[in-house]
């Protein structure tokens, strides 16, 4: 048993120059428990990757509060994958994962992950001798690899092809089933967040807070562009505010 | 094309040898030597010992103002480059010890802390210091953010941030300062050993400009050209050789 309770009041940007006060994010509050996989869609500069880097710990600077309970009261522990790879160039695969560890970790575990993404022979590999769609496992496997309870994906399949992307989200999901955490996946394409998650959740624009909350309640394996459709079509004639959305 | 870039070098430096020795020969004056008189002075001074000794000590002074040096000015520059408050109130600090003349520093330092080794190395390392400052202030200021959030992210910790996300990206600049700063600091040591050692390079160099012996002045001069070549061949160039292997 887990939950994650995301309670943020209010955050907003102070323009030092203009002193122009900007609210990126009001009253939003969401909630996971037990491993759930959920999407964020919303419009763009909608405070997305805001929301992301106050869950990562990275922005302090707001009115709020992230909790986790479990069990064990265990603290957050979160790995990111961000918009770009952001993998160190100056060194390997396996250092890059390995790095991301703060205990011994074995090689095995790692390589094992490896092979199981496609990248045995790039083990030894620096990242600018890999394409895009393999940069993006490596960190793919980086934020699996290490012991998290959350795991913020920032549109994370963005500018690959249609086939690698979907060919991603399929090692996703296997990656996710075998070593379940709570995930927090933000995209702009509905598409793509049907397919994934267990619930959908539509940002407004800023000061952006949750103006919907969709359970998507057809199993994974059954999730093809024809049921992704209908469940489109379903959702914009239930909910009419957010057809500008879709 | 490490052959013909050698047979270029080679062709140049004979070259200059010519235009060298036909000068001499022409003015015909011991204000000039040929270059074969320089080389019997070199290989005379080197055999009596008293080369080495000199060439020794001055580059032991290198080598630790090299290294403090290096050392203060790239914690400085760092702290400089990330902390904007702490940049605003020490950069008028720097522009004034950027400004200050070499000979200023030596004989300040002299006079405040006696005809000593620690203010010759002292006088050198702040000559060379605000240059390093200034050129790692630059690097730490393009670190690039998104891979030191992605290390807070994943808890790397303040040394292995350093080691494996900043430094990387700051050796660029390192290696630029320790170029230029190899060619700064021994013409500062010179100056420092001339103005108050009674040993190494400078004081040799003053010794035989004040007998005249322009011969040996060259002879000193091409040995201390060739030992920075040298370093600079085998010490520095593999080591940037080692950190770009990446690219």
């Amino acid at each position: 048993m887990n939950r994650l309770t995301v309670d943020i009041k209010e955050k907003a940007f102070n323009n030092v120059d203009t002193e122009v006060t900007f609210t990126a994010i009001k009253n939003l509050q969401l909630e996971l428990s037990n491993n759930e996989f959920i999407c964020i869609v919303g419009p763009s500069g909608c405070g997305k990757t805001t929301l992301l880097n106050i869950i990562a710990g990275l922005d302090l600077n707001f009115d709020g509060s992230i909790q986790l309970n479990d069990e064990d009261n265990s603290d957050i522990k979160t790995s990111f994958v961000f918009q770009t790879p952001r993998l160190l160039p100056w060194r390997t695969v396996l250092e890059n994962i390995q790095l991301a560890h703060n205990d011994e970790i074995s090689l095995s575990s790692i390589t094992d992950l490896l092979r199981h993404l496609g990248l045995s022979d790039n083990i030894y590999s620096f990242p600018q001798h890999l394409s895009l769609g393999m940069q993006r496992r490596v960190a793919l496997a980086r934020a699996f690899s290490v012991p998290s309870n959350i795991l913020l994906m920032d549109e994370p399949f963005v500018s690959l092809d249609q086939p690698t992307a979907r060919k991603a989200r399929q090692l996703l999901l296997n990656l996710w089933q075998a070593e379940p955490r709570n995930v927090i996946f933000v995209t702009h394409d509905l598409n793509e967040a049907i397919e994934l998650a267990d619930r959908v959740l539509f940002l407004s624009e800023s000061p952006s807070s949750v103006i919907a909350d969709i359970p998507v309640d057809i199993p994974r394996e059954k999730r093809n562009a024809k049921a992704i459709e209908i469940f489109t079509a379903k959702i914009q004639h239930s909910h009419q505010q957010l057809t500008h959305l879709i | 094309m490490p052959r013909s870039s050698f047979i270029n070098s080679t062709l140049s430096l004979g070259l200059l040898l010519l235009i060298w020795h036909t000068t001499a020969v022409l003015v015909d004056s011991n204000v000039l030597p040929t270059p074969f008189l320089v080389l019997n002075t070199l290989v005379d001074a080197v055999n009596s010992g008293e080369l080495p000794h000199h060439l020794g000590i001055t580059l032991y002074r290198l080598a630790i103002s090299f290294v403090l040096a290096m050392l203060l000015g790239t914690a400085i520059g760092v702290i400089m480059g990330r902390y904007k408050k702490t940049n605003l109130f020490f950069d008028s600090w720097l522009i004034i010890l950027l400004n200050v003349p070499a000979l200023v520093t030596i004989i300040l330092c002299y006079i405040w802390f006696g005809l000593v080794e620690s203010a010759a190395i002292f006088a050198v390392v702040i000559n060379k210091l605000p240059n390093v400052i200034v050129t790692i202030r630059e690097g730490a200021k393009n670190l690039d953010e998104e891979l030191i959030a992605m290390a807070k992210v994943y808890r790397f910790g303040r040394l292995k941030t350093l080691r494996h996300v900043i430094m990387p990206q700051l050796y660029p600049y390192v290696m630029a300062s320790a170029r230029t700063g190899l060619a700064l600091i021994w013409k500062i040591v010179l100056v420092v050993e001339l103005l108050g050692r009674s040993d190494g390079m400078g004081y040799q160099i003053h010794l035989f400009f004040q007998l005249f012996d322009i011969t040996s002045i060259l002879a000193y001069t091409v040995s201390f050209i060739v030992v920075i070549q040298l370093i600079e061949t085998a010490i520095l160039k593999p080591l940037d050789k080692q950190a770009q292997r990446w690219k």
